[in-house]
This record gives C-alpha cells, sequence and structure tokens, in this order.
C-alpha cells in the first residue's frame, strides 16, 4: 500500500513514549534526560524497552513496526493499547489522551474503537467460529441474534462460510487466524493492531493472509499498526514502517526511503537483501515533466518491479500518472533499468 | 537448584559441621540419659496444649457472644438438611408417619432408573463400553442388597463434592488475584495434603458432634485443597494472549472471569473435579467411623465380624463406585478438553430425565423396581468366608511361617533397630543429608521437622512408622521397578498396565486392607502387605514414564558405540531416567505415608495407631499431634528426595512428572 496521501488527517499521536522494565522503574520518571541512555538505565538495571518514541499515523494508514527480536515492538504496540502502561509520554487517539482515561472510560474506548489481533489467535476454545467473532459484540450486551448475523457478515468476508459451528480445535492455523482477523473486525473498529500475526504460520498461508490483509484495507480502510519482523511482509503491507533497534525507532519512512536513504548502518543492513526494484516507485525515477501523456502510463506509485515487463517489452517513452490519471513526467528508462540490474 | 546447593556449600561445611558437634554434645551432656537416646514421653506438652486449645475452642470460645460450638452445631444441623434430602431422593424417599402408620409421599428414585440414567450419561460420555459397566455395576449393588448404603455414600459424596467444588473455585479464584497469597495457601494445601486423612475427623468430631455432618466437614477439608491448586494452576495456564483479548474487548472484571478465564480453563478445572471426586469417596469411606454410614461401615461391621464374605460384597460395591465415578468424570474431563461437550442439550436432558422418572413412577405400582426384592437377594459371603477359611487351613503353615519369618527375622529386628537410634545423632545425620542435597533452607527445615518430633513425644512412634513405611516402599520399588522397566520395553501391554494402574489407584485405601487381613490376619505383616498393594502402584508407573522418556539420541549414540542391551541400560537408559525414577520414589513413599494411617485399623503400634487410637477415645490433642508428626515424616522424606531429584536433573536432564 503505497503512495499514501499526507493529507489524511493525524490518527493515532504518540510522543515522546518510555516503557521503561526492572525492579526500580518507579523511579524512571525523575530521572533526568541525561540518566537516561543505555549504560546509565543498565547501571540500575533498568530496561528501557521502549525510548522516546514518537510519531504520528494519519488516518487509514498501515503503520508498520519492525525490528529485531527483542527490540521493543511488541512492547510498543501495548503501550499504544494501553495494555501496559506506558512509564512516560502521550498518546492520543483522535485527538484524545488514552493515559488520562480511567478504567471504564479505557475498556469503553477499547470496545467502540480498537480491534487487535494477536500471535497465537487467542481464540476461546470453547466457543465456536461464529461465537468467537460475536463475542466482541456480546461482551458490549448486544442481543445475541443481532450479534450473530455481524457474525456471519464476517465470515464470509473472510472466507470461511460453511465453518461456521466448528471449533477452533477443528480448523488449520490459518483458518483460525482468519477467526481472530474477522473477530478483531467485528466491532467495526477504526484503530487496527496486529502483533506478529502471521509469524506463526506456514510461509504460503502467510502469503495468503497478506493479501486478505490488503484486502480488507482496499475495501474499508482503517488506522493499522503492524508488528512483523519480516521484512517482505512489511514491505508488502506498509504505508510506512519504524526500524526499532534495542528500544530506539531509529528510522520512520517509506520501504523506498529506507532502502535508498537508510539512516543508519544497522537500517542499511537490516534491508540489505531487499532488490532495490522491489520498493523503488515509478515517481521517484522521473526525468522530465510532460503536460501530455504519451505512449504506455504507468500509476506513480508502481514499484520498477512491478512495471519491469513494460518496460523490458517496450521501447517507447512511458508516462507516469497520479492515481487521478493526471500525467507526472515520463518515466527515466536509463535509471529504471539500472534499478532493475542492481545487485541486492 | 544449583544456586541452593551452592549456597550451602558457601554457609561453609565448618559452620555445620561445628553446629553438629555443639549440638550432639549438649544434647548428651545437659539432657537427661533416658531423652538424650529414644524419648517415649513428651518434653514439652503440645499435646496437652492442643487439647487445651481444642477444649477452649469447644466450650469457651465465642465470635459476639455466641459460642462458637453452639455456631458450629447449627452449621452441623444446616449442613444436615441438604444431605438428608439427598439421601431421601437417592435412597429412601420420603414418608411421614412411623411404623404402621408409615406412608410413602414421594418415592425414592428406583435403582432401575438411577442405572439406566447412569448408563445413558456414561454412554454419551465415553461409549458403549462404560455404559454396560454402568448397567452391571447397578444391578450388582441392587442384587447384592447394598443398594441402600451405597446411595448413602453416593449421597455424601455428591454434596461433599459440590461443596468442596464451590469452595475450592472461589478459594482457588481469589488467591489467583492476589498473587502475594497464593505461596501461602500452596503452602498450607501441600502440608494438608500430607496430614494423614484421621487427623481431619478429630476438629470436626469435636465441633460438629459425632455423626454424618461432621464427617462432611472432614471431607470437605481434606478434598478441597487439591480443587484450589488445580484452580489456581487452571487460572495461571490461561495464556497471555486470551487475558489481552478479554482487555482489548473491553470486558469487564466479571465477564473476563466468566467468559474469558473460566470456559479456557474448564480442561483443567475438570481434572481438578475427577481428583476431587476420587479424594471424596475415598474419604467418605473413611469416615463411617465417625458415624457417616454407607459402604464403609459395612466393610468395618463385616471386618468386626470377621465377616469376610460380607466385607468383600461391600468393598466391591466401593470398588465399583470408584472406577464409575473415576471413568465418568475422566471422560468429562477429555471431552472438555477436545473442546466438546457431550451432555448438555435439551434433548439430552429430557431423554435422562425420562429413563430416571419412569422406572421411578413405576416403583409405586411394582415396589421390586423400587428396591430389589429380599427374597431374591444375592449373596457369595458364605461361599467366599468357606474359601477364606479353606485356604487358611489348607495353607496355615507356609503361610503363617512366611508371616512368623518376616516378622521375627526382618521386620522386628529392623523396628528395634531404628528405635534404639539415638534420637541427637538421627537427626543431626539427616539435617546433614538434607543440607548436602538441598542446602540451608532444606538443612533447617528437615531438622525443625525432626526436632518437633522429638519434644512432642512421638519419637519411637516415629520410628514404628518409618520403619513400616522404609520397608513398605523398599519392597515396592523392588516389585514395582523392575515389572515396570521391564513393561516400558514392551509396547503391546503397556495400555493394559496403565489401565490396571490408574484402577488400582482410584480404589479408595479401605479397600486394600481387605486381602491382607484375610490371609494373615491382623498385625503388622498384614499393614506391610497392604501398603506395598497400595503404593507399588506409582512405583510401575514412575518407572514406565522414566523409562519411555529416555532421548532417543542418545540410546541410538549408545548403539552406535557399539553398547551391549545390558550397557545402554546401564550407561545410559538408567541416569536419564533417575530423575524421574527419584520422583517415584517420592510418591511411592507418600502413598505409603497415607496408607500407613489406614492400616492402623489391622493394629499396627505406631503414630497411626496414635491418631487412630485418639479418634476412637475423642482425644484431640494426640491426635492432631501424632497426626502431624506424620506430616513431619513425609516432608522430610519429601524434602530429602525432592532436592535429590533436582540433583539428579541437574545432571541426567529432564524429569516427567
Ligand atoms: N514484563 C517485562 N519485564 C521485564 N522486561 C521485559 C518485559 N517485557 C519485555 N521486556 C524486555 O523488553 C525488551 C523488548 O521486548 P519485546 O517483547 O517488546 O520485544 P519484541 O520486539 O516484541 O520481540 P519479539 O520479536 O521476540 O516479540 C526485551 O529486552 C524484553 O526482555
Ligand atoms: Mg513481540
Amino acid at each position: 500500500m503505497t503512495n499514501f496521501g499526507s493529507s489524511a488527517p493525524v490518527a493515532l499521536s504518540v510522543s515522546n513514549v518510555w516503557k521503561v522494565f526492572g525492579r526500580d522503574h518507579g523511579s524512571f520518571k525523575s530521572r533526568p534526560a541525561s540518566a537516561r541512555t543505555a549504560e546509565a538505565m543498565a547501571k540500575d538495571h533498568l530496561v528501557g524497552a521502549v525510548q522516546a518514541a514518537s510519531f504520528d499515523i494519519r488516518k487509514g494508514e498501515v503503520f508498520v513496526i519492525m525490528g529485531l527480536s527483542g527490540s521493543g515492538k511488541s512492547t510498543l504496540l501495548r503501550c499504544l493499547t494501553r495494555l501496559i502502561e506506558p512509564s512516560e509520554g502521550e498518546i492520543r487517539f483522535d485527538g484524545q489522551d488514552i493515559l488520562s482515561l480511567n478504567e471504564t472510560a479505557l475498556a469503553d474506548l477499547r470496545r467502540r474503537k480498537m480491534g487487535m489481533v494477536f500471535q497465537h489467535f487467542a481464540l476461546l476454545p470453547n466457543r465456536t467460529v461464529l461465537g468467537n467473532i460475536a463475542f466482541p459484540l456480546e461482551v458490549q450486551g448486544i442481543a445475541r441474534a443481532q450479534a450473530e448475523d455481524r457474525a456471519r457478515e464476517l465470515v464470509s468476508l473472510v472466507g470461511l462460510s460453511g465453518r461456521e459451528s466448528r471449533l477452533p480445535s477443528e480448523l488449520s492455523g490459518g483458518q483460525q487466524q482468519r477467526v481472530g482477523i474477522a473477530r478483531s473486525l467485528a466491532t467495526n473498529p477504526d484503530f487496527w493492531f496486529l502483533d506478529e500475526p502471521f509469524s506463526a504460520l506456514d510461509p504460503l498461508i502467510r502469503a495468503d493472509l497478506q493479501d486478505e490483509v490488503q484486502r480488507l484495507q482496499r475495501e474499508h480502510s482503517r488506522t493499522a499498526v503492524f508488528v512483523t519482523h519480516d521484512l517482505d511482509e512489511a514491505i508488502r503491507l506498509a504505508d510506512r514502517i519504524a526500524i526499532m533497534e534495542n528500544g530506539r525507532i531509529v528510522q520512520i519512512g517509506t520501504a523506498e526511503d529506507l532502502v535508498t536513504r537508510p539512516a543508519t548502518d544497522y537500517v542499511r543492513r537490516f534491508v540489505a537483501k531487499v532488490p532495490p526494484a522491489r520498493v523503488i516507485c515509478a515517481s521517484s525515477l522521473i526525468k522530465a515533466p510532460v503536460a501530455a501523456v504519451s505512449g504506455l502510463t504507468v500509476s506513480g506509485d508502481a514499484t520498477i518491479a512491478d512495471i519491469a515487463s513494460k518496460i523490458v517489452a517496450d521501447a517507447g517513452e512511458i508516462t507516469v500518472v497520479d492515481p487521478m490519471g493526471k500525467p507526472i513526467g515520463l518515466l527515466d528508462r536509463q535509471k529504471a533499468l539500472e534499478t532493475m540490474a542492481m545487485k541486492i | 537448584m544449583a544456586s541452593d546447593a551452592l549456597r550451602g556449600k558457601g554457609f561453609g561445611w565448618v559452620y555445620g559441621a561445628a553446629s553438629v558437634v555443639v549440638f550432639l554434645a549438649v544434647s548428651i551432656l545437659v539432657l537427661p540419659s533416658d531423652f538424650a537416646g529414644s524419648p517415649n514421653a513428651p518434653w514439652l506438652g503440645v499435646a496437652a496444649w492442643v487439647d487445651r486449645a481444642m477444649t477452649w475452642l469447644v466450650r469457651d470460645a465465642s465470635i459476639g457472644g455466641l459460642a462458637l460450638s453452639d455456631l458450629t452445631r447449627a452449621l452441623a444441623a444446616a449442613a444436615q438438611a441438604p444431605i438428608e434430602a439427598m439421601q431421601k431422593v437417592l435412597a429412601e424417599g420420603w414418608v411421614t408417619g412411623a411404623g404402621f402408620n408409615k406412608t410413602q409421599i414421594l418415592p425414592p428414585m428406583s435403582w432401575l432408573g438411577l442405572t439406566l440414567g447412569c448408563a445413558f450419561v456414561a454412554y454419551r460420555l465415553a461409549g458403549p463400553a462404560l455404559a454396560i459397566f454402568a448397567v452391571v455395576s447397578g444391578l450388582y449393588l441392587a442384587s447384592f442388597g447394598l443398594w441402600i448404603s451405597a446411595m448413602m455414600t453416593l449421597a455424601s459424596v455428591l454434596f461433599c463434592v459440590l461443596v468442596a467444588l464451590l469452595l475450592g473455585l472461589a478459594l482457588g479464584i481469589r488467591a489467583h488475584r492476589a498473587p502475594h497469597i497464593e505461596p501461602v495457601v500452596r503452602a498450607i494445601m501441600n502440608v494438608m495434603q500430607t496430614v494423614p486423612i484421621f487427623s481431619y475427623l478429630l476438629p470436626t468430631l469435636l465441633l460438629f458432634g459425632y455423626g454424618p455432618s461432621a464427617a462432611l466437614f472432614a471431607t470437605v477439608a481434606y478434598a478441597m485443597p487439591p480443587m484450589v491448586h488445580a484452580t489456581v494452576l487452571a487460572l495461571q495456564a490461561v495464556p497471555s494472549d486470551t487475558l489481552d483479548l478479554a482487555r482489548m474487548t473491553g470486558c469487564s472484571r466479571r465477564q473476563t472471569l466468566w467468559r474469558v478465564e473460566l470456559p479456557v480453563a474448564m480442561p483443567r478445572l475438570a481434572i481438578g473435579l475427577n481428583q476431587v471426586v476420587m479424594m471424596t469417596l475415598n474419604m467418605v469411606i473413611i469416615a463411617s467411623m465417625i458415624g457417616a454410614g454407607g459402604l464403609g461401615y459395612d466393610v468395618l461391621r463385616a471386618l468386626r465380624r470377621l465377616d469376610f464374605g460380607a466385607a468383600f460384597e461391600a468393598g466391591m460395591a466401593i470398588v465399583v463406585l470408584a472406577v464409575l465415578l473415576d471413568r465418568m468424570t475422566q471422560a468429562m474431563a477429555r471431552r472438555q478438553s477436545a473442546g466438546t461437550t457431550g451432555t448438555s442439550g435439551l434433548r439430552t436432558g429430557i431423554i435422562l430425565a425420562g429413563l430416571v422418572i419412569v422406572p421411578t413412577l413405576a416403583s409405586l405400582a411394582v415396589p421390586a423396581l423400587a428396591l430389589w426384592p429380599k427374597a431374591a437377594t444375592l449373596s457369595i459371603a458364605q461361599p467366599l468366608n468357606d474359601a477364606v477359611s479353606y485356604i487358611n487351613q489348607r495353607f496355615f503353615d507356609p503361610l503363617d511361617s512366611l508371616r512368623t519369618f518376616a516378622l521375627l527375622k526382618l521386620m522386628n529386628p529392623f523396628r528395634d533397630a531404628l528405635q534404639m537410634l539415638p534420637w541427637p545423632l538421627a537427626i543431626s545425620a539427616v539435617a546433614v543429608l538434607a543440607g548436602w542435597l538441598g542446602g540451608r533452607g532444606a538443612a533447617f527445615s528437615v531438622f525443625a521437622m525432626g526436632l518437633f518430633v522429638v519434644v512432642t513425644g512421638y519419637w519411637s512412634a516415629t520410628m514404628g512408622s518409618l520403619y513400616l513405611t522404609i520397608l513398605a516402599v523398599l519392597l515396592s520399588l523392588a516389585l514395582g521397578f523392575p515389572f515396570g522397566i521391564w513393561v516400558a520395553a514392551k509396547p503391546r501391554m503397556q495400555q493394559g498396565v496403565q489401565l490396571l494402574l490408574d484402577t488400582l489407584q482410584t480404589l479408595p485405601t479401605l479397600v486394600y486392607l481387605l486381602p491382607a487381613v484375610m490371609l494373615f490376619r491382623n498385625g503388622d505383616f498384614s499393614a506391610l502387605i497392604a501398603i506395598v498393594s497400595y503404593s507399588v502402584a506409582p512405583a510401575v508407573r514412575y518407572a514406565i514414564d522414566g523409562m519411555r522418556h529416555v532421548p532417543p539420541e542418545r540410546v541410538e549414540a549408545a548403539a552406535m558405540a557399539g553398547c551391549s542391551k545390558w550397557q545402554t541400560f546401564r550407561y545410559v537408559r538408567l541416569p536419564a531416567a533417575l530423575p524421574t525414577l527419584l520422583l517415584g520414589v517420592n510418591q511411592t513413599v507418600m502413598m505409603a505415608l497415607s496408607m500407613l494411617v489406614i492400616a492402623a485399623l489391622v493394629g499396627t503400634r505406631e503414630l497411626g495407631q496414635q491418631v487412630f487410637t485418639s479418634l476412637s477415645q475423642g482425644l484431640a490433642g494426640p491426635g492432631i499431634v501424632a497426626g502431624l508428626c506424620v506430616a513431619c515424616l513425609a516432608l522430610i522424606i519429601d524434602t530429602l528426595l525432592k532436592a535429590a531429584a533436582a540433583r539428579a536433573v541437574q545432571r541426567n536432564g529432564v524429569a516427567h512428572d
């Protein structure tokens, strides 16, 4: 999902969020900034699982958090939903500061606005597919018949029709996670949180479900925060990617940004295996602006890999157009070919 | 574990040795000479204190002007009502008037109806085999004239299970919610499980009076701990993802508990239920002694008359009841974990009600359906008695010489040797061993428990228990381990053996006394046989488990290195299985100790007898303190063996609990 319109309003705003673990984590707030370096905190047996995270996510954007194991991805995600209490910082959902909410208001916000997909599915083993999907609605006290109607809609949305009355133990892993996805969307939330939702599945099923998520986002785009350590998955799904290293966010940007302008060595090594053609967009390789379309057209947010066949098949000019179909400029064929030939 | 052992070393062998020497010197030089040996009189009158405390509790204690004893008696009366109602439903029916004016208002459940209903549920839960077993069991109970007793027992079991279940769940949920009280609860529960069964009867007897309701309270107190334990474990095992789900969907606390935690924990809770049912049955049988009536009472009465045939019949009734209850609750647990529940649904309910009610209504017209006609009652008591006396006459010489030989040449000398042991030496040796195996904490707690036994004056009785336990455990291991190791190599036999072991372990302890007493009359030898037959099952089970879980790579590596079968066993299989085998020893010891106390019924002379005698005389103090001594013995052995197992794990790999 590329070329996210930067005109959408900010839906989730995160500023200076810290999460510190350790015996004496209560004292963290009173530490001066100079005592918040990794070494200084390690001396006091504190672990800065998330350090000074700040970013804004726009409405409808898919924001992916990436990093190695233990880099703090889950902790950050759980801070956003307040499943764990951040040590410091501010988190606003549509302008509302959720750290100031009391328990009931928080539960209410989660019921109305948030849906979450879990790594190990977290299905209730005693409930059928339908019962699991209807669960969030039931919790809200919605009448059973109505809840089941909505659940049935979602069953067909994720392609599980005919399996409504199966128990989770009678489903494959991929099917279970489809139930998990359907359940997370039951209340039609504005915010969608996914913590490594596909890492327990094998590669083919994983690709299926990634398509599924893309399709669902196309049909109804939600503000999504998606945690993964699979770079390929991130590139397929993300509008923007945040890379974490030891609790710090080291770079936020599109896949293309990360590959073409890595902020640190760590990021460079992280994306080293990505073929540039997979992430560089047509709109980045324009040699001259044009007013009118001539020859073939390609969409500006298509990657070079997407349009490779057109570039190779035809020797004529190729015009890059924006989503409205208005021409932006002519594609620099030479650079495009170089990009395609670039070694990973 | 490693750090404990290291800390033990850090504490210093020098200090350890020094304190042992000082302790020995003080106890030999300062204490009166008869005390430094094997004391028989209490040093501190702990038993008397407990007695006084109990008396105070029963006579004078009051809460806000209300005497405690009044309160407990009222509670007892309150508990009496539901259980009597249940007995009426199951066995007696509602009647008004007495004698010739007796008229029946409502009939009891027909034996046929209950049998069919039970068979139907068994069929839905576990299939035709269990259903057939249920029918045969029902016919046996009815036709042998054991129906009323069995229903009395069943009524007590059902009521106690219900109460223990609810209380256990509530306590378990509370303990789970407050993590800092969980270790406390667990410690209390562990001690409660090692205190012998009779010790539960004493305080309840005093507080609630002689009769069925005292038995009820004792049973609930005895059977509840495993439910608390199971609840805490089950709730702890709920995946954190699932708890996050509850929070993310905005569940309230109540919704989280009822719609998420308990349903997810259900399979484990069902396993807890199975344990509660089996422990309840065991205790209800034992509690017959304090007037609960039922099958246990039948067994005891028959034993007292030396009517082995009748005792056997009642014993078999206990066996079929135990097996039936166990299999049904286990099937329920299995269905729970498979995510299917077979007995729910309106249709099932209607069929069940029909099966029970139709014969019950019919019994108004056909009395034989209410109670099996007396004239048609079967009995094999007489032929059994004849057989027993024939065997005893025909084989008197070999049986008696076996018994005499064992008693005079093995058991008595060993007991005397143990009882001659000077206690300061004995407990410091055990404490040093504990320190070496498990560190400083283990040494101190073992020492303190040993000292408790000494100062309360039960040293010699404890040695009496220890000698029987050691012999029984050695015998069980000598029989059980080789057999288990042999079975482990024969995959085809395993299933049958497992089934047999499961069945043996569900039988209430009282049943094990019967064969031993039939052949060898009262005394230590019968007790030994009974204990061994009870505690051999875990030895076999753990041997099988240990052998089966040897990492196959190691066996293959040994084969590649050209080891012979014996070498593979000696150098690969045995070391890898050692931790499991040690746990098996521990389990065998615990089973032996719990049987020891029951074996007091056939006239042993040790702690169990002290508890039993105090029970029959209504002496709370000695009974409770002797019970605690049994617990101390159990915990000392437990500490030593667990530490040894932990060391073995460190060296050799994994234990399979
Ligand atoms: N409850 C906790 N107490 C102490 N430390 C914690 C706790 N939870 C997480 N941490 C630490 O915080 C750091 C970040 O953990 P986190 O689970 O967020 O990593 P992650 O990026 O999600 O890794 P993974 O890919 O393995 O899921 C780790 O070093 C971890 O050890
Ligand atoms: Mg994680």
